[in-house]
């Protein structure tokens, strides 16, 4: 038996006790983990759909959101002129409803926008893309969750139209999308000759710089961002990312009450147990090290139970037809790093009083009374 | 008595009270206690007795008064845990032993403390409990023992560090009569064999009369009987 054992000693005798830290413990980390890997997810795909094959991405300047952002048609066509820009491609985007699906991702995007190639086709051909006026492009899924096969008309809005193809994205959102023609969704959406956003593809990578001040300075109501400087100033993506902290820090906030509560209830169960180990020779900070000791290791397979949980949760989310396939969870080593930090931290924090408590009982009166 | 050997307890005008002063527990007391020393603390309860050993211990602080355990200080935070890891060992009329941790994991939580190798401790306590008749329960659990086997553990445990003093404070106060002479005789024999002062608080005469000095305590006054 080493000192440290005595920590286990104490678990072990009390097992519901720590079980209900552990399960705290676990729902926190359960929380965070499913919460952080939507949203980091969503984050992703919807960055992937703005980044596809492209270095910048050009939007309205102070715009709080892209939906909102308005590319004119002569901004456009000044951004393909610029010498250092390969590819240039627009894209509008809305939300259409269909019958029993009020809200449905739509892209307007243009013939020879590079998702097109990209995609698997289901059924019909990148190259009718835009060709017959009265026709829409569905991702995949779309097609499946509003059960439509080529040629068969959809009513969209309050208009009605005909897939004209169906192809599958690896992209969620893409995937359970109405693709149309540029001009057909300004029109759908009465947003004649913008688009929401555009992606440029330099000629040159090392002339990003260039190519930001040239055409900042000729169009002050635009902004250029690199992809990667998008994602990170993004104020969306920032409110998202904050948001899923928030809540998952809550929730563990909800856990680390119970570890105390737990630890609490540990430490006046045994007021006289410790009171002995001081007689014994422990020290005060002896005695908290083992309190915190217990809380560390309520934490550490609280840890374990809580990625168990949440792997599981989001494994199901995923495979859940109602979902649409948005949900596709996303995680990274400092993503589960800072979860396991969170955990420890919200465990020791839960047991500091305890500890405190514990390490201030005085053996005399404690063992006064025999 | 007087060349037993060096001093290792002496307390001088030593007063104890509680509830702001209101209850005088110890009306300043004197002792002296020398190394090999068997001194009983007989009187009745809420003599004052218990009082006086948790003062010694470094359990409590005395109000007023010089207090001098082996060579420390125990109204002394920097010397009380000095003198708890290193030269006293405990033991309580109830026992006072750690439940779900076998007999042996019980005797060495003083080791723990002060962080023993492992070999040495091992050693030790199988040497007390062979000596204390304890050494086939050794992998038992606490619960699964009698009250006797009990006090025998809680006595093995005081003495793993090799104490320079025990205090016990009515070691056979919630034993049966045969149990009780038992082990206050396995405290005799050890306190003589190690070579420890042992002060023991006692309401009963038998035991007090086999000590080397019966002090007695009464209203909080100690007089050597």
């Amino acid at each position: 038996m080493r000192f440290l054992s005595l920590v286990f000693v104490n678990l072990r005798r009390h097992r519901l006790r720590a079980l209900i830290g552990v399960a705290g413990i676990s729902f926190g980390v359960a929380a965070m983990l499913t919460i952080l890997a939507i949203v980091t997810g969503a984050i992703g795909m919807f960055q992937s759909i703005l980044s596809t094959d492209s270095h910048y991405l050009v939007f309205e300047r102070n715009v709080s959101d892209l939906f909102f952002s308005s590319v004119t048609a002569e901004q456009l066509a000044a951004v393909r002129q610029r010498p250092e820009v390969a590819e240039a491609h627009p894209m509008l985007f809305g939300v259409v409803s269909s019958p029993g699906h009020p809200m449905v991702t739509s892209f307007g995007i243009g013939k020879d926008d590079p998702r097109l190639a990209r995609g698997e086709w289901v059924a019909g051909r990148a190259a009718d893309f835009g060709v017959r006026p009265d026709e829409v492009f569905l991702g995949a899924r779309a097609a499946e969750f509003l059960n439509v096969k080529l040629g068969e008309p959809i009513e969209i809005g309050r208009s009605l139209f005909k897939v004209g193809g169906i192809f599958k994205n690896s992209n969620g959102f893409e995937d359970g999308g109405v693709f149309m023609p540029l001009a057909m969704a300004q029109d759908f959406f009465g947003r004649e000759n913008v688009s929401s956003v555009v992606a440029v593809k330099l000629r040159d990578e090392r002339e990003g710089t260039l190519f930001k001040a040239g055409l900042e300075a000729d169009h002050p109501d635009i902004i250029a961002l690199e992809n990667r400087e998008f994602s990170q100033s993004y104020s969306s993506f920032k409110i998202l990312n904050f948001t899923a902290w928030a809540v998952g820090i809550c929730a563990f906030f909800l856990g680390g009450l119970g570890v105390a509560n737990t630890m609490l209830l540990s430490v006046f169960s045994r007021i006289r147990e410790i009171a002995v180990l001081r007689v014994c020779g422990f020290s005060e900070r002896q005695v908290a090290v083992l309190i915190f000791g217990e809380a560390v290791a309520i934490a550490a397979v609280g840890v374990v139970c809580g990625f168990l949980i949440g792997f599981t949760a989001l494994a199901i989310l995923e495979r859940v037809p109602q979902f649409q396939g948005y949900v596709q969870a996303s995680t990274s080593g400092p993503v589960l790093l800072g979860i396991v930090v969170t955990a420890l931290i919200t465990a020791v924090a839960g047991a500091i009083y305890p500890a405190r408590f514990a390490s201030k009982i005085q053996p005399a009166e404690a063992l006064r009374y025999e | 008595m007087s060349d037993r050997g060096n001093v290792i307890v002496s307390a001088q005008a030593v007063v104890k009270s509680y509830d702001d002063g209101r209850i005088t527990v110890l009306h300043g007391v004197d002792l002296t206690v020398r190394a090999g020393e068997l001194v009983a603390l007989w009187g009745a309860s809420g003599s004052g007795k218990s009082t006086l050993l948790h003062l010694l211990g470094g359990l409590d602080v005395p109000d007023s008064g010089q207090l001098r355990v082996c060579g420390l200080d125990p109204s002394r935070e920097g010397d009380r845990l000095a003198l708890r890891r290193e030269h006293l060992g405990f033991v309580f009329q109830l026992h006072n032993l750690i439940p779900d941790l076998t007999v042996e994991e019980n005797i060495r939580v003083p080791a723990l403390a002060v962080g023993s190798s492992v070999a040495a401790t091992l050693k030790r306590v199988r040497e007390l409990a062979t000596e204390l008749g304890i050494e086939h329960r050794l992998a038992h659990r606490v619960q699964d023992l009698s009250g006797g086997e009990r006090q025998r553990t809680a006595i093995c445990r005081a003495l793993v560090n090799r104490p320079r003093l025990l205090l016990a404070d009515e070691p056979t106060g919630s034993l049966d009569e045969q149990t009780g002479d038992t082990v206050f005789g396995l405290i005799r024999a050890l306190a003589e064999r190690e070579k420890i002062a042992v002060i023991l608080a006692t309401h009963e005469r038998r035991f007090a009369e086999q000590c080397h000095r019966i002090i007695g305590v009464r209203s909080g006054l100690l007089n050597e009987v």
